[in-house]
């Protein structure tokens, strides 16, 4: 039986990483220009600068779609832990505020520092990360009697919704407003081949690291009796999970900016796969994210080529239906 | 001291509320007026309007800050006592017509008439608030249906997750479909999600106009069922009001005085929630006290955050709907986190 569950989380996962290479590889030939597979597998394998189609490759599809991959998982592991840890299945990185207070930081360095380097913009970006989260969980402390989910969920959107427009206010008074698009929804189509090789690294660890610690998030969504019976010392998991996530967040909103529903879809998804183990959820929550965010960002480049639609407002058009799913069920506790 | 006298002391009370928020909302219209890069001193906008000031004040004045200026009194007003009957009808503290989603249903019925008549001036955009109302009612249909309970009516906290959900969603549409027409619409309309003042013609306000003159009165007129809402549905029916009709007429006229006022302002969220509460806590409980104070209120916060948002931030202007965030966001929270 046990063995029976174990093949089930494996072929889960694997079925996630195959299907994750293929969309890769669609998304890297399908586009303004088509390109056969082959030419893509040489332009990845032997790249030849001289060839335009390996120019292509190599210098604008493969590094937004990788981007895509990269921060798609990021946005996929967050939102599994936030859920896990605050036992709150509408919690998400980008509902709950995290993503705009990394955005709005971001936007104030792009106004006053134009010239910082990506790594300098990436811990400021953990700092605007931490410091929302920190207010979340401060509101979530203060109230007597605790924050019942969809109270904690209304305040984080609030919080968002404060933090989104002050980052337009930002970009639209320092003229960066041919970027408000990318304030407005995200998207991965700036992604350089530096910021890939500084965040990928990053992103690896700290997914590896959410997973070191997915049995304690496992026995903690259950409850904090269970989990305390259990022997875990249930505040420090709860810190060192809201570390990781804010890492993950930074990392990515740093990149790609805020993106919504990623978090909030996916964990669903994969507990509903493969249960509740969380060592299993969180990295094919990663997986699921990434192939998730690989094909809204080639739908927001395919609907109106050569124009690029947000891709935040990409994901949102499939989250949104799932989120008024997930408010309807929850409601009934209300 | 008998109930007459305390009735005659809450009148006067509201009265005199009404009177300085009034006085207020005249000076706020005044710096308003002076704000600029041509700087109109209230002596010389007098001069200007008895026709005595010179051909480029005139200019200014009635070509540029005016248009504008009547656009923001309309359509805060009309934001403000829109959610005073959102809250009153629904009995929802925390309802606002930009929280709640309609403002968004709003913007993609504007894009819808854009995409239709291809511009925004001339005459065919007194057609605007019809397009932008159609979207506002779908909206509030879907909201009011997805957060209803057959057991237990409409359930407020849920309401709002709605809202905001829906919001999230019609917003990204809207942005899709003003993709699918070009480039200039996309970033019109991500500053309109914003809550951006873009109507600046004189069309502009003989559109809005007639929305709010009709509706306001009427509202103040059938104030007493608000009233009677707040009372709860039993108590309410008991003293044979009928609590349906009038509650579907007056969320209607709700959604017509905000979806037309933001199809010229822009999606400005919070002012329909924080000038209800305050003109609450100044003017008495009662509608018929507080409706006038809290339409003056929202003329004050909206105009003082446009003036606020195109001077402070000289060269570029900052949209009134950042400003009023800033300000109305914190607001919820406490509101959020004192009542529920």
């Amino acid at each position: 039986m046990l063995f029976g569950r174990q093949l089930r989380i494996g072929i889960w996962l694997l079925a996630a990483a195959v299907g994750l290479l293929l969309s890769i590889f669609l998304a890297v030939s399908y586009g303004a220009k088509e390109l056969t597979l082959a030419a893509v597998w040489s332009a990845v394998w032997h790249y030849n600068p001289d060839l335009t189609a390996h120019q292509i490759v190599h210098d604008l599809r493969l590094p937004r779609v990788l981007g895509a991959v990269v921060t798609g998982m990021a946005f996929g592991a967050a939102g599994a832990m936030m859920q896990g840890v605050t036992r709150n299945p509408m919690a998400d990185t980008g509902i709950l505020g995290i993503n705009a207070g990394s955005a709005a930081v971001v936007a104030l360095s792009f106004a006053f520092l134009p010239q910082i380097s990506y790594s300098r913009l990436m811990l400021l970006s953990f700092a605007g990360a931490a410091l929302a989260t920190l207010l979340i969980v401060l509101l979530g402390s203060a109230t007597p009697g605790g924050l019942t989910s969809m109270k904690l969920t209304i305040a984080g959107a609030v919080i968002a919704a404060m933090l989104h427009s002050f980052s337009t206010g930002v970009a639209i008074y320092f003229d960066l407003s041919q970027d408000l698009a990318f304030w407005y929804a995200g998207g991965v189509s700036g992604v350089t081949w530096a910021q890939l090789k500084l965040m990928t690294p990053v992103i690896m660890l700290a997914i590896m690291w959410a997973m070191l610690l997915g049995r304690p998030i496992t026995f903690l969504s259950l409850g904090d009796e269970s989990a305390v019976n259990l022997g875990i010392n249930v505040r420090y998991i709860r810190v060192m999970a809201l570390t990781v996530v804010v890492i993950l967040a930074g990392v990515s909103v740093s990149a790609a900016g805020s993106i919504s529903f990623v978090g909030l879809v996916v964990p669903h998804m994969a507990r509903r796969l493969i249960g509740v183990d969380y060592r299993a959820v969180i990295p094919l929550s990663a997986l699921l994210g990434a192939v998730l965010l690989v094909w809204a960002d080639f739908a927001s480049r395919m609907v109106q080529p050569p124009r690029e639609f947000a891709i935040g407002a990409m994901v949102a058009i499939v989250g949104v239906p799932f989120f008024l799913y997930l408010a309807r069920r929850e409601g009934r506790e209300l | 001291m008998n109930i007459h006298h305390i009735r005659l002391q809450r009148a006067r009370r509201a009265w005199l509320v009404s009177m300085i928020l009034l006085l207020i909302a005249v000076i706020a219209i005044l710096i308003s007026l002076n704000t600029g890069t041509i700087r109109l001193s209230p002596l010389r906008v007098l001069y200007t309007l008895l026709g005595l000031g010179t051909r480029q004040e005139h200019m200014i004045m009635f070509d540029y800050r005016l248009p504008r200026i009547v656009i923001t009194i309309l359509a805060g007003a009309g934001i403000a006592v829109a959610g005073a009957i959102l809250q009153g009808t629904s009995r929802n503290s925390l309802a606002d017509p930009g929280v709640l989603g309609i403002h968004a249903g709003a913007g993609l019925g504007l894009i819808i008439f854009v995409s239709f008549f291809r511009t925004m001036e001339g005459s065919v955009s007194v057609l605007i608030p019809l397009f932008t109302f159609t979207g506002g009612v779908v909206t509030a249909l879907i909201i009011f249906l997805l957060s209803y309970d057959r057991q237990r009516g409409i359930l407020p906290i849920r309401m709002i997750l709605v809202g905001i959900a829906i919001s999230a969603g019609i917003s990204a549409v809207t942005l899709l479909l003003s993709l699918k027409l070009d480039e200039d619409t996309y970033t019109f309309t991500a500053t309109w999600l914003a809550g951006s003042v873009w109507a600046r013609d004189w069309i502009h306000v003989w559109t809005l106009l007639p929305w709010i003159v009709l509706i306001l009165p009427w509202v103040y007129w059938r104030s007493r069922y608000l009233d009677l809402f707040t009372l709860g549905d039993e108590l309410a029916s008991g003293i044979g009001s009928q609590v349906n009709r009038s509650r579907i007429s007056l969320m209607l006229l709700a959604v017509a005085l905000s979806s037309a006022s933001v199809a010229m302002v822009g999606s400005i969220g919070f002012i329909g929630l924080i000038a209800p509460h305050m003109a609450r806590q100044l003017a008495g409980a009662q509608h018929r006290y507080f409706l006038p104070a809290a339409a003056l209120l929202g003329v004050v916060i909206l105009l003082a955050a446009d003036t606020v948002g195109r001077s402070i931030f000289q060269p570029n202007a900052v949209p009134a709907g950042v400003v009023v965030a800033a300000i109305g966001g914190p607001y919820f929270l406490y509101l959020l986190f004192k009542k529920y």
